[in-house]
């Protein structure tokens, strides 16, 4: 996994609440999709197909954005990870929201995103400054200090656990890091077969 | 200390707590389907890394599946590189794979349960967010993505922080005609979809007690429109008996051990939840939505909310659903004329599922200009329902027959509706666009569906119903 240290680039505001990852990504009939066309792909067309001009990932200055800015519980319905992908395949490596949904925040983490919360009275300010800044200037989160900067203010400072944060930071790999425990696993494995030994057979009864 | 059933299916499949603070949880059944498994498949073999737990591990040819009778792998070529990669990757991995054709193939979540391999208090994955249905057997369940997909089939364990607990305590019986699918509906409506956010739900309560296994399996699907990654049921007689005998389940003297182990599977009296809510479904009517997510919620009688009774800040939204919908503000929704229905998923695809329906559907005729289709949750449910006749209502009734798979939930294989259409779905997601662009989902009961299939308009099912008995 690519580590997260600090980002700097364009904040492209998407202030809105319950964005689910069916709006995200739609699913897709190709199993190796371009991620990057698939994001908002419904979402940021009118009715007749075209694009519309006023969903902000299809303004000019938000084009090649760096970060997301949205509401509550992003990410929220389907667990599809190409809702990450595709915002990785189009440059986006932090989302800054209220709140997310549980499988898709996990989904980032799983992939050197950066998922940041921020109360509401923060996230009320920053979303002020980036319409504010309007694409014209970029801001710069800095994981390793946990605050984001930019213009209209000084810093924000955020909140992410220490476990989190470090994973991000050196890109580490989750199954390298499980895998420390293979002896823990192989023990749990071999108590199980002794106490409840159900669980770690499955057989088909008829054959 | 007392526990919550939860803590004590979680404390027993804790194998370690990793460096940084997450547990690992053992993972007794891991279910995969083709349209992400794949992609696990080819990261885990770039990495070298073999499957762990091949025997505990099964795979479902389920999203992407045509529903076509007679269906083979070139009926839909978008298909076939995902059964193809899906067939490959379970046969080089040696995991067990219920192919399009196999007599058992269907929905994960529909068939895993009705062949016994989920069981109480065993732990459960699979890469869809409804994962959570299984909890209906006293399971606990977690939905993922395909990364945390690829760490379990290396390593038979999820990483995760231990969820907050909550209890829905559902009470009263419910009226006839009002099922499982009408009290999550009015449950994610009093409590928004992000109102289960980091919790595990525990459902209990007399109306609970009351259901069977097919309609806890409905409930606990609902949880994650709620936001919550995981509901369950403590598992009774109810649940021991629906589990005996199915082929996958423990035989003969592991039966009866694993029986007793089940037995002590409770919340403790005295058990603490982070969060505690309780309704009382004695009055419930049949729920259908009216919006765009699933909290939006209504009886089927009710009127769609007035701007004023809107949150502050959510006007917006609100119009956006409403616009999308094609509704204005306190409509009826009752009459309002529909295209298309739909009656599946793993929501409410299983045999009590189909025979509701059926049971409003007999003798009639599916009105003009509707598309009406059932689509079973499995291989196995269909072939049921055959032997019972219920291919042949639904067929002399205009319906379409389809074979077993996710079908119109989410669109997968290709089965959608045409945009502007409304339809009456007894899925999981009125999300736009979900069913095809443009399609406004309402989501429903499966006999309210078939209601709306007769009627050609949204009717509650017990005017229906009384009207010519």
């Amino acid at each position: 996994m690519q580590p997260f240290t600090t980002l700097t680039g364009i904040a492209v505001p998407l202030l809105r609440d319950d964005v689910n990852t069916d709006q995200i990504t739609p699913i897709n009939r190709d199993i190796d999709p371009d991620w990057a066309a698939l994001l908002f792909a419904n979402t940021r067309k009118r009715a007749d197909g075209s694009d519309d001009p006023d969903f902000p990932l299809n303004k000019p200055q938000f084009r090649r954005p760096s970060i997301l800015v949205a509401g509550r519980n992003f990410g929220c319905g389907s667990s599809r990870e190409g809702a990450v992908w595709a915002m990785l395949a189009t440059g986006i490596r932090c989302i800054v929201a209220r709140s997310f949904a549980d499988i898709y925040r996990e989904n980032c983490l799983q992939n050197g995103l950066l998922p940041v919360e921020l109360e509401s009275a923060d996230s009320d300010a920053f979303a002020a400054r980036v319409l504010s800044a309007d694409g014209a200037a970029p801001f710069t989160v800095d994981l390793a200090a946990r605050t984001i900067s930019g213009p209209g203010g000084g810093p924000i400072a955020f909140v992410i656990t220490d476990a989190d944060r470090l994973r991000l930071l050196e890109g580490l790999d989750d199954i390298g890091l499980t895998l420390k425990h293979a002896q823990e696993i192989s023990d749990w494995e071999q108590r199980t077969r002794e106490r409840c030994p159900w669980l770690q057979s499955a057989m088909d009864s008829r054959q | 200390m007392a526990q919550t059933l939860f803590d004590k299916i979680w404390d027993a499949h804790r194998v370690a707590r990793r460096a940084d603070g997450r547990d690992l949880i053992y993972i007794d059944r891991h279910v995969l389907h083709e349209l992400h498994a794949p992609h696990a498949f080819r990261k885990l073999d770039a990495a070298r890394r073999r499957v762990r737990r091949p025997d505990l591990t099964f795979s479902m040819q389920d999203h992407t599946v045509p529903t076509t009778p007679g269906r083979s792998d070139a009926t839909n070529a978008q298909s076939t590189p995902f059964l193809t990669a899906m067939r490959e990757g379970s046969r080089k991995n040696g995991i067990r794979l219920f192919d399009i054709c196999d007599p058992e193939q269907g929905i994960c979540h529909v068939v895993a349960p009705e062949l016994g391999m989920v069981l109480p208090g065993a732990t459960h994955a699979v890469p869809d967010s409804h994962a959570c249905t299984v909890g209906g057997l006293g399971a606990l369940a977690f939905g993922c993505g395909t990364t945390e997909l690829e760490h379990i089939l290396a390593t038979q364990v999820i990483a995760m922080k231990r969820l907050k607990r909550m209890r829905i305590r559902l009470d009263g019986a419910l009226a006839p005609h009002v099922t499982a699918k009408d009290v999550a509906l009015r449950v994610i409506a009093e409590i928004g979809i992000a109102g289960g956010r980091g919790h595990a739900v525990e459902y209990a309560g007399a109306a609970v007690k009351a259901m069977s296994i097919e309609s806890r399996l409905t409930l606990c699907n609902l949880s994650i429109e709620m936001g919550a990654r995981s509901g369950l049921v403590a598992p009774d007689d109810t649940t021991f008996t629906w589990i005996a005998g199915r082929p996958w389940a423990p035989q003969g003297a592991a039966w009866d051990a694993a029986l007793a182990h089940w037995r002590t599977l409770a919340s403790d009296e005295e058990a603490e939840f982070d969060r505690e809510v309780a309704l009382d479904c004695s009055a419930l009517e049949p729920q259908i939505t009216w919006g765009t997510d699933p909290s939006q919620v209504i009886g089927v009688s009710g009127r769609v909310p007035e701007l004023a009774s809107i949150e502050a800040g959510q006007e917006g939204a609100f119009r956006r659903a409403l616009d999308y919908m094609g509704l204005r503000p306190g409509m009826l929704v009752a009459g309002l004329p529909v295209e298309r229905v739909f009656i599946g998923s793993c929501t409410n695809s299983r045999l009590p599922d189909l025979e509701a329906a059926a049971a409003v559907v007999r003798g009639r005729h599916v009105a003009e200009r509707v598309v009406a289709m059932v689509v079973p949750g499995s291989s196995t449910v269909k072939r049921q329902a055959e032997a019972v006749g219920l291919d042949q209502v639904f067929r002399a009734a205009g319906f379409f027959w389809g074979e077993s798979g996710c079908s119109m939930c989410a669109g997968g294989n290709g089965d959608r509706g045409e945009a502007g259409e409304r339809c009456v779905s007894t899925t999981n997601r009125n999300f736009e666009g979900r069913q095809g662009k443009g399609v406004r989902t309402h989501l429903a009961s499966p006999a309210t569906a078939a209601a709306a299939a007769i009627a050609g308009r949204i009717v509650d099912v017990r005017q229906m119903l009384a009207g010519e008995s």
